[in-house]
């Protein structure tokens, strides 16, 4: 675990979607591994890399606030796109008046956690890509605050804030919890077979404040 | 088209709000949003992405390459085309859809992102905010996911805001029924009596250059649509509202000089001295840390 790194991210508000309350949307208790996947990615991400979560140090008290919002409730169809696409003469749009319904969102707020990870080389690497020139970038990007695009918490209205975690002892808010059981949780999605992804579950139990995610049993 | 944007950008935006409401929140019977724990008034991402679309609509009036995709309303033209639809073109187009459909995904795997790009480059909120799409190859564009480079949070007051019921009467009744027994009725309307508040937003040039196309016109169309969003969306319950201050922070790279936390940071506003109830933009001042960014960020103040 030598290409282990520790970042710490922040910010006002959080929302990682349970996938069983994804109309009204309704937070997990602290972030999933596949958000914290995804942060990482923002930073810097290379096709001859993995990241891999290792463990996730939850600094603040969980606190939910709920923000009801109207939202538009379909998609683009590509099928009409193509209309478009082909010359017809059909008007291409979402019009929010018929499209609109009203969704409450349970929000986490007041956020911050500390991500321990790694990465893995994978079968795309270059021949030059060796771990230490990937570990150089990501340190000289979380130095100077340099990423991809902005990472978010769950959702993009929700940025995260970050830079390199340099404390060694890391507190959390729940230093004085043995244990406190978050039930089950996203792991990830499995993109191994790009037609049919299928969720990862895991069992969250949070240690004095912290998820610990190696050598967890993952359930599909 | 120009070119397309090559450095990163932050912002900030102070708009202000006087005897009007924001944003209403559908929870609480359309009252200003109030985060309940400090008592600050909130505005959504969403509200201000909304306004950002008008402006361009109405601007632009559907030229070509900035069609706004989320319409707020039906436009006039729409009731011709379906005229048009109507006589037979619709169905037509239909078969030929299930045509070219079959033919595309078996010749063309790159079929949904030709489809994205031509829906980046005719759709100004596309470019600028993203989009989700329907694929017809499944899971590929990242399940129809098209990322914008800007981004934005929600925007928050200042100070705590004060959100005041005011109770107003009308002479004409609605139904027939009630006009036998009453003069007039009564209607509320919540109003902010003043607020300051504050967005902040993110602009990714990797998204701009791999995803979108989002180019320098564009962002000067977004930088023009941002200080105008409230001129144009005059209501009876917004109340005078206005963009005060505009602060954009270019990068000179295009993944950035420093973190975003810290440009943030180094714009300050507060109340002044002896202001108890702030009543006007006068009674806030506006600092700007210079010292705290570094040299290769360009700051532009634009009033």
């Amino acid at each position: 675990m030598g290409m282990g790194v520790r970042v710490r991210v922040w910010g006002d508000y959080a929302l990682f979607t349970r996938p069983e309350m994804k109309v009204e949307r309704c937070s997990y208790d602290v972030i999933t591994p596949s958000a914290a996947r995804g942060i990482l990615e923002a930073i810097y991400w290379h096709p001859g890399m993995r990241w891999q979560i290792d463990k996730i140090y939850v600094k603040k008290p969980i606190q939910f606030t709920s923000v009801r919002r109207n939202e538009v409730k379909s998609k683009i169809l590509a099928g009409n796109v193509l209309q478009a696409y082909n010359g017809a003469s059909k008007p291409l749009y979402i019009s929010s008046k018929a499209e609109i319904v009203q969704r409450a969102s349970l929000l986490l707020c007041d956020v911050e956690y500390v991500i321990e990870a790694h990465f893995e080389m994978t079968k795309e690497a270059n021949q030059t890509d060796k771990p230490g020139k990937f570990k150089d970038i990501i340190m000289r990007r979380l130095k100077r605050g340099e990423c991809f695009h902005m990472p978010y918490f769950g959702c993009r209205e929700f940025p995260a804030h970050f830079c390199l975690c340099e404390e060694g002892e890391i507190q959390t808010a729940y230093d004085q919890v043995m244990e406190k059981d978050l039930g089950f949780m996203l792991y990830d999605m499995d993109y191994t077979d790009p037609g049919n992804l299928q969720p990862m579950f895991f069992r969250a139990v949070m240690r004095r404040g912290v998820l610990d995610l190696r050598d967890c049993e993952v359930i599909r | 088209m120009s070119e397309v944007i090559k450095n990163r950008y932050e912002f900030v935006i102070l708009f202000d709000v006087e005897n009007g409401n924001p944003n209403g929140d559908p929870d609480a019977g359309n009252m200003p949003r109030i985060d309940p724990e400090s008592g600050l008034g909130l505005v959504t991402d969403v509200c201000l992405k909304r306004k950002i679309r008008n402006y361009v609509e109405t601007v632009k009036e559907d030229e070509k390459g900035f069609k706004i995709y989320i319409k707020e309303d039906v436009p006039l033209n729409r009731s011709d085309k379906e005229a048009c639809s109507a006589l037979g073109i619709e169905e037509t187009d239909d078969k030929k859809v299930a045509e070219a459909l079959k033919k595309l995904k078996k010749d063309d795997p790159d079929a949904d992102v030709k489809l994205r790009d031509y829906m980046c480059e005719n759709f100004y909120d596309i470019r600028t905010f993203g989009a989700v799409m329907t694929t017809f190859v499944k899971a590929s564009l990242n399940c129809g996911q098209v990322r914008g480079p800007v981004q934005l949070g929600f925007a928050r007051s200042i100070d705590p805001v004060m959100s005041q019921e005011v109770t107003i009467t009308r002479v004409a009744i609605t139904t027939e029924k009630d006009a036998e027994n009453k003069q007039t009725e009564m209607g509320r309307k919540s109003i902010v009596p003043y607020g300051l508040y504050r967005a902040e937003g993110y602009i990714s040039a990797n998204l701009a250059r791999k995803v979108t196309g989002f180019s320098e016109e564009d962002l000067e169309l977004l930088w023009e649509a941002i200080l105008n969003m409230f001129e144009h969306d005059h209501s009876a319950a917004r109340g005078k509202m206005a963009v005060r201050e505009l602060i954009v922070f270019k990068h000179s790279k295009e993944l950035g000089d420093c973190p975003a936390y810290k440009l943030f940071e180094a714009v300050e506003v507060s109340k002044k001295e002896n202001v108890e109830y702030p009543r006007k933009y006068q009674d806030y001042t506006v600092l700007i840390h210079e010292e705290r960014i570094p040299d290769t960020v360009e700051i532009k103040r634009i009033v």
